[in-house]
Order: C-alpha cells, then sequence, then structure tokens
C-alpha cells in the first residue's frame, strides 16, 4: 500500500475559496487531512483597534458576504446590549425579515455549489436562478445584492412599506412553488442518492463531541438552534427546529433544503404578525461611548455564531471576537473525510457549507 | 465592441475577499448572466487561462500562490483586479495582514471597482480584459516580426531569410 499526499487548494476548480487541506492517502482512500489555514486572514477582528465602533458594523459586515446582514445584525445588536438601547419595533422585525431571506439565499446558493461538486451543473444553474430573485429582493429593499450595510446601530437604515412586504410575502410563495420542483429532484434523483447516501456519516454522538453546529449538527439528529433562545424577536413565531436522523451527506441536504421552506415559512408569518402602518420609526438615536462587554449568539445559515465584544468607554473597542459556525464544524469535518475515497472528499468538505472567509476573517 | 476575437478563459483566485465578489463572479456564469455564451469560460487550470481573475487582497500567505498562478498563465495574459479589496485593499486596507492591492504583487491591466462588485461591472472589466488582451497579442506578433526581420546581435541570420 503507497501513502502520497494530495493537496487540495489554495487554487481548487470546485471550491470558490483558498480552503487547504494535505489529504494523506493509502492508494484512494484518505487516512488522515490536515488543514492549513492564513490564505484569507485579514485580521480584521483587531481593527477595532482603528476603527470606531460606529463603522466598525460595516467591517464586521465584510466577515462574510453571503451571510453579511447577519454579522452586521451580530454586530450592533451586541453594541446595542452593551449601552441599552431600545431598538424600535418596527426595526426588530425588519431585521429578521432580512436574515431569513439571508438564510434562504445562502441555501439556495449552498444547494447550488453542493450540486457542482456532485456534477450536476443543470440543478447548480437552477439553484442560482432562483437565489436571483431573493437578491432582487434586497436590491429593492436594501440597494445591495450582497453587502446591504442596511444594520445600524439602534436600528435600520431604511423601511419596507407595508404593501412591499405583502409583495414579498406573495413573490416567496411563487417562488416556493418553484423550489418545491427542485427539492424534488433533491429528494428523488437516484444520482444523487448514490453520490451522497451514507457518505460522510457524522453520528450524533460524535457531532456533539465535536461540537458541530446549525445544519451539520441537525443533519445528525441533534435538534439545536439557537433561534429556539427566543432572542432577537424569534420567540415571537412559531416553528420546529429542522432534524434529520441521517446525518450522512444526504441528510445535511435535506436540511437545508427542508430550512428553505422553513424560511418561506418564517416570512410569511413575519409580514402577517408585524405591526402594520407606514412611517414607524427605524431607528433609535444612539448617544455617548459604549462600556462594557457582552455575548451574542445568532443562528446564522451555517450555525450558530458567538459575538464577544468588550467596550471601555471611548469609541474604540477593546475586543471583537466572532466564533463562526464553519470554525465549529472543521473538527468534525476532519474526522469524516478519514476512510472515504478521493473522489468523496469535496462532497463532504462541501456538505458542511465551508465559509473560509469567516473561518480565518 | 462588435466580436470577440477570441473567447477568453478565466482563472479565478480569491485572495483575501470576503467571499462577495467571488460569489458575484460565480453569479455572472448562471442564467441571469450566463457569460458562457459568450464564450467565456471559467477554468481551474492557470496553464489554459487567458485572464487571471483575482478577487481580495494580498497578505502574507497568499503573495506567493497569486505569483505562481501568475507566472504558469502563458503569454498573452492580463489581470484584472475585482473588487475595492483587489484595487487597493478597501476597507481591510488598516487590517495588519492586509498589504494592500493585488498591484503590489503582479501587474493589474483594469480594475473594478465596487464594494462587492456587481456582475455587470465584472463583465465589463473582463470586456476590457478581452482588449487589453488583443493589445498584448498584436504586440507579441510585432515583436516576433521584427525578431525574424532583425535577428538579435549575436546569432547568425538563418540563411537569406
Amino acid at each position: 500500500m503507497k501513502r502520497t499526499i494530495v493537496p487540495l487548494g489554495p487554487q481548487h476548480p470546485v471550491l470558490p475559496e483558498p480552503l487547504v487541506l494535505d489529504l494523506v492517502l493509502e492508494d484512494e482512500r484518505v487516512v488522515d487531512a490536515v488543514p492549513t489555514i492564513g490564505y484569507i486572514h485579514r485580521g480584521l477582528e483587531a481593527m477595532v483597534e482603528k476603527v470606531e465602533y460606529t463603522e466598525m458594523g460595516f467591517v464586521a459586515e465584510r466577515i462574510c458576504g453571503i451571510c453579511s446582514f447577519m454579522h452586521g445584525m451580530g454586530f450592533c445588536a451586541s453594541i446595542e446590549d452593551i449601552m441599552g438601547v431600545e431598538v424600535p419595533e418596527r426595526a426588530r422585525w425588519l431585521r429578521l425579515v432580512w436574515a431569513e431571506l439571508s438564510r434562504i439565499q445562502s441555501h439556495l446558493l449552498w444547494l447550488g455549489l453542493g450540486s457542482d461538486a456532485f456534477g450536476f451543473e443543470n440543478l447548480f444553474m437552477h439553484c442560482w436562478r432562483m437565489r436571483e430573485e431573493i437578491l432582487d429582493i434586497f436590491e429593492a429593499t436594501t440597494g445591495g445584492r450582497i453587502i446591504f450595510s442596511v444594520n445600524r446601530i439602534g436600528g435600520v437604515k431604511r423601511d419596507i412599506a407595508d404593501s412591499e412586504l405583502a409583495g414579498i410575502a406573495e413573490r416567496l410563495r411563487a417562488l416556493g412553488e418553484r423550489f418545491a420542483e427542485i427539492a424534488r429532484v433533491f429528494r428523488a434523483d437516484p444520482s444523487i442518492h448514490h453520490r451522497l447516501a451514507g457518505v460522510g456519516v457524522l453520528p450524533a454522538g460524535e457531532a456533539l463531541a465535536a461540537g458541530a453546529v446549525g445544519p451539520m449538527a441537525r443533519a445528525s439528529g441533534l435538534a439545536t438552534d439557537t433561534r429556539l433562545l427566543g432572542t432577537h424577536g424569534y420567540d415571537r413565531l412559531d416553528f420546529e427546529p429542522v432534524v434529520e436522523a441521517g446525518g450522512d451527506c444526504l441528510a445535511r441536504v435535506l436540511v437545508r433544503l427542508r430550512e428553505v421552506e422553513q424560511s418561506i415559512d418564517l416570512i410569511r408569518q413575519l409580514v402577517d404578525r408585524m405591526p402594520k402602518g407606514d412611517g414607524q420609526p427605524i431607528e433609535t438615536r444612539v448617544r455617548g461611548l459604549p462600556d462594557g462587554e457582552t455575548f451574542m449568539r445568532l443562528e446564522q445559515p451555517r450555525g450558530e455564531v458567538v459575538y464577544y465584544l468588550k467596550a471601555n468607554g471611548t469609541k474604540y473597542l477593546e475586543r471583537f471576537r466572532a466564533r463562526t459556525p464553519t470554525f465549529a464544524n472543521i473538527p468534525a469535518m476532519i474526522s469524516l473525510v478519514r476512510g472515504h475515497d478521493l473522489a468523496d472528499v469535496p462532497n463532504i468538505i462541501l456538505t458542511i457549507d465551508p465559509c473560509i472567509s469567516c473561518t480565518e476573517r | 465592441m462588435s466580436f470577440f476575437r477570441r473567447s477568453p478563459w478565466i482563472l479565478h483566485y480569491d485572495g483575501s475577499s470576503c467571499n462577495g465578489c467571488d460569489i458575484e463572479v460565480l453569479a455572472c456564469l448562471t442564467p441571469l448572466y450566463d457569460v458562457e455564451r459568450f464564450g467565456v469560460v471559467n477554468t481551474g487550470n492557470p496553464k489554459h487561462a487567458d485572464i487571471l481573475l483575482v478577487t481580495g487582497s494580498v497578505n502574507e500567505r497568499n503573495v506567493e500562490i497569486v505569483e505562481n498562478l501568475y507566472r504558469q498563465m502563458p503569454d498573452p495574459k492580463v489581470v484584472v483586479a475585482v473588487g475595492a479589496c483587489a484595487c487597493s485593499g478597501g476597507i481591510f486596507a488598516r487590517a495588519y495582514n492586509v498589504q494592500g492591492g493585488i498591484d503590489r504583487v503582479v501587474p493589474v491591466d483594469v480594475y473594478v471597482p465596487g464594494c462587492a462588485a456587481r456582475p455587470e461591472r465584472i463583465i465589463d472589466g473582463v470586456v476590457q480584459g478581452i482588449a487589453a488582451l488583443e493589445g498584448k497579442r498584436a504586440a507579441m506578433a510585432a515583436g516576433r516580426r521584427r525578431g525574424a526581420l532583425r535577428p538579435q546581435s549575436g546569432s547568425q541570420p538563418a540563411g537569406a531569410a
């Protein structure tokens, strides 16, 4: 048996991001994987020493271009928590609308990239075509496709008119019908099952031990979802965490499929239950400087993100730290690729939905 | 531009970007924009590529990766810097691990602004890259013709030609 080391990345056709793994192979079988990091490291958290806290939200948003809204929301909510700012009711609801739209966008993006990894390019195109409709909604409501800069400390920058919200809910309902067709392909296509079923199985115990979060943990039967804490206004919505028992690559796909459906339903609930009336306040004016520290948890599309902020009464924060979901999922991913064929490695890596720019910041 | 003289093949490398521009580069390939219908192909192999599309800035670690990719591409080649970070370091210019735009490492022909750069802008950047590519190709061809007429000093003219 011959041992070889195959480098994967930093420039690789399947992965748009520079994920670097040294795969130790025995013939075609992976026996170990050694990750190398630092290709996207910018030193973003240390920028709090040079950027005022009022502007740091725009930097936090650029931790990652896929879940940018939620990073901005997490940062602003943390500062609001430290300063004891009461966010207007309308802004809290609007944040959730954008947050759930981000989840749909991110999952559609991932479902596309995943299909590309298992060689179903047609499906990739369909997923990304649907994703463009979500981006249209973002563009109409915030002005940006990827980075919105709509979060402010104390609220949000733009309101969405009631008529527009109803239009969004209607658009999403129609999108949901078209999404059902794609979901049917993912669920029923034998070639997809052939590539994904039984590959990269993560048992519930191991997921717990490795500290997996988000869809990765839920696909292994763990009902963890930070939204269940009811913070950020999620207590006003009715939902159950999406859990699959399989723990394999297919289960991770199914969790994300169902979460798209769930988020469409959540946005419908938001639009129904939101207090009606245009012209409500959306931003509280913030005065003074933050002093104190806080922890903040949010459920991003990839799983739980934890922010730690420490302020010292000046306009520059003392410490800003983000524990992002991909960082938490990497140990589980490394254990998953062991024992699999080299050709399955891209699938396994992609089903954790890696976001390297979140991880390395 | 009435038509492309050639179908440019593109190599995409993600420097230290936030994913925003990368996702927009990928969005160019998908049905709404679909640049493949113009013959623009995203390749993973630097030796097949005409245009190097870099998103994100240069940091300690990826300097040599960008240099390596550029070195491996055949001449004529063009570099398109996509997004504010690739142009100048953008919002991260002050971060400790960011050295600046990719023009610190490789010569950049086209700068595409934006944070994140919109797909329309990226496509426009590639179209301008094609023009630059044509210019370089013509210059190379002219260089070859001059070389054939007047051989470099020290070498014997090959026959009467």
